[in-house]
């Protein structure tokens, strides 16, 4: 069992990490952090006044509370998917990844370092979306820490999932593969847009098998209180999701799967 | 004085079948200026890649400072600087924020990565670049941006793949006093080049690898003596009528008033100067064709450097 033990030098090479990555996207904010706050603006003006009004309630919730949490998870996903995805292979491609690669830092303070930026700004455009939200619908807040818990689990395991995806790239086709053709639909089939128990039956059990399915429930809880899955089994298959993909992750660091010849 | 580096049956066959290196020797002394050349594709990146972690390797042992580099990769690593013979560089970052974010790698705290990045910087003249990113300099800043960058742990051993290629002369120089000194000073440079020049005025030894094997490794004075022949090229005060045949030499008529003549390498100037009087050639000027590593070289892998450039 690897101890993720760090000296100083290991700290100060964890914070230069995080803030390169940290820059890298607040440098860039028009890029990064602007689009989804545009986005969320364009739902709730589409989804809270010209469709929602016709669909009327779900659980008790108008429909543009309903759909709230899953609207501010998005973002989530998909920024901490594709900063770390972005930077890393930006970086591989660059070859400026050698840098850290001729230097001793340990693997692990590399996928770390990585993945907290990807953690990073999806806490900041997670925030800012909700900010656009609050201005226009007032919004419940049921348990902030578990809020604030689900979106660290939640921007860790995609920002994990990310890294992973740098590393297999061969081409910028590549990182955008995954975000098309798997997390998109994952996403939006996802129960963000409905309630998954208004589904055919079929398609219910077929959404017991889509694991975004389970964050937007669990995000949902969170601000609306509103329990349609179990909150454990939710966190327990974000957790385990989380410990699967950063071992391959590692794995991948130490074989030099990807960045050694 | 202990070995800098020490390389034991080094193999490497990568992935697609390709032998890189076939059971490589070497040793090179702590405080070293050593020339490692080889054609293109000869295997001394891979080398290189190799001691600096960034390729792995299929059987033998690399010691740097003494401490096996799988064994102890940190050692390694905090001992070498390295300055790869592509671009790495993080185009999008300004120079000076580049050599702090790789001092952090390092373990060097911001204050001290700045203070180090001045010093260098100074020392490279590009310091009045700093806040530009890589994108905005020349290929010869970029080149200086790298070795700063190299240098800013204060390694041991500073590994040079083509560090003065596509850098003008007047440049070129500057950057050999710069590595003179900090050899001086006790750095261990190991030197890759195309410009055989450049290695013979700076390197005190050096190995020649070819198609993966080391086929020459001694000391810069020795390899004069390794020669079989040289070549040099003679301007006559008057028009030569005709080659010459003699024992001494063979000659081959360039133009009226140039003969190229080649000799074994323990004949000297005089006897040539004396064997073209007595063929009534007298002689304007004499000089090398090409400088004698370049000859050696040439002997060694039956290949032009030149081309291979």
């Amino acid at each position: 069992m690897r101890v993720f033990s760090m000296n100083p030098s290991q700290v100060v090479a964890l914070k230069t990490i995080v803030r390169k990555e940290f820059l890298r996207f607040a440098r860039i904010w028009i890029q990064t952090i602007l689009p989804s706050v545009i986005t969320m603006f364009l739902y709730i003006t589409i989804f809270g006044n010209f469709i929602g009004d016709k669909i009327g309630n779900i659980k008790n919730f108008t429909y543009i509370e309903y759909i709230i949490p899953g609207l501010i998870i998005i973002p989530i996903i998909t920024n901490s998917y594709m900063n770390v995805v972005g930077s890393f292979y930006s970086g591989r491609f660059q070859k400026s990844t050698e840098e850290l690669l001729v230097s001793p830092v340990p693997n692990y303070i590399i996928l770390i370092g990585y993945v907290s930026g990807g953690v990073l700004r999806a806490f900041i455009v997670g925030f800012s979306v909700y900010l656009v939200t609050i201005f226009f619908i007032d919004i419940p807040i049921n348990n902030l820490p578990f809020i604030i818990l689900m979106t660290f689990l939640t921007a860790f395991l995609f920002s994990t999932a990310g890294f992973i995806n740098a590393a297999y790239a061969k081409s910028f086709d590549d990182i955008n593969i995954v975000p098309t053709f798997v997390l998109n639909p994952l996403t939006y089939l996802g129960g963000t847009f409905y309630a998954i128990d208004s589904l055919p039956n079929i398609w219910q059990d077929v959404s017991l098998f889509n694991p975004i399915a389970y964050i937007v429930s669990a995000f949902r809880y969170g601000f609306l209180g509103l329990e349609e899955n179990s909150i454990l089994l939710s966190l327990g298959i974000i957790i385990v999701f989380i410990f699967i993909l950063f071992r391959i992750g590692l794995v991948m660091l130490d074989k030099g799967i990807g960045i050694k010849n | 004085m202990g070995n800098a580096l020490k390389i034991i049956s080094l193999n490497k066959i990568y992935r697609n079948g390709y032998e890189a290196l076939k059971n490589i020797n070497l040793e090179i002394a702590a405080g070293d200026f050593f020339a490692f050349l080889g054609p293109n594709g000869a295997g001394k990146s891979t080398v290189i890649g190799i001691i600096s972690s960034l390729v792995t390797i299929t059987s033998g042992k690399v010691f740097v400072l003494g401490e096996d580099i799988i064994e102890n990769p940190d050692h390694a690593k905090k001992n070498i600087g390295i300055v790869p013979q592509e671009y790495n560089l993080n185009q999008f970052i300004p120079i000076e924020e580049t050599m702090i974010n790789v001092g952090g790698y390092f373990g060097i705290e911001r204050v001290q990565a700045q203070e180090r990045t001045h010093k260098l910087f100074n020392q490279l003249g590009i310091w009045e670049k700093r806040h530009l990113t890589p994108r905005e300099l020349s290929g010869g800043m970029k080149r200086r941006l790298m070795i700063a960058r190299a240098l800013i742990h204060n390694p041991k051993i500073l590994i040079l793949d083509e560090p003065t290629a596509g850098v003008d002369t007047e440049l070129r120089l500057t950057m050999w006093d710069f590595f003179q000194k900090i050899n001086n000073e006790g750095v261990t440079i190991i030197l890759t080049t195309h410009y055989l020049e450049e290695a013979e005025r700076l390197c005190k030894n050096l190995a020649i690898i070819h198609k993966g094997e080391i086929i020459q490794n001694s000391s810069m004075s020795d390899i004069y003596n390794l020669r079989k022949n040289k070549t040099y090229i003679i301007k006559s005060k008057s028009k030569i009528i005709d080659e010459i045949n003699s024992e001494v030499f063979t000659s081959k008529l360039n133009d009226d008033f140039t003969l190229e003549i080649t000799c074994d390498n323990t004949i000297n100037v005089t006897d040539i100067i004396n064997e073209l009087k007595s063929h009534k050639i007298a002689v304007l000027n004499i000089i090398s064709k090409r400088n004698q590593l370049e000859e050696l070289f040439m002997e060694l892998t039956n290949e032009s450097v030149f081309n291979e450039s």
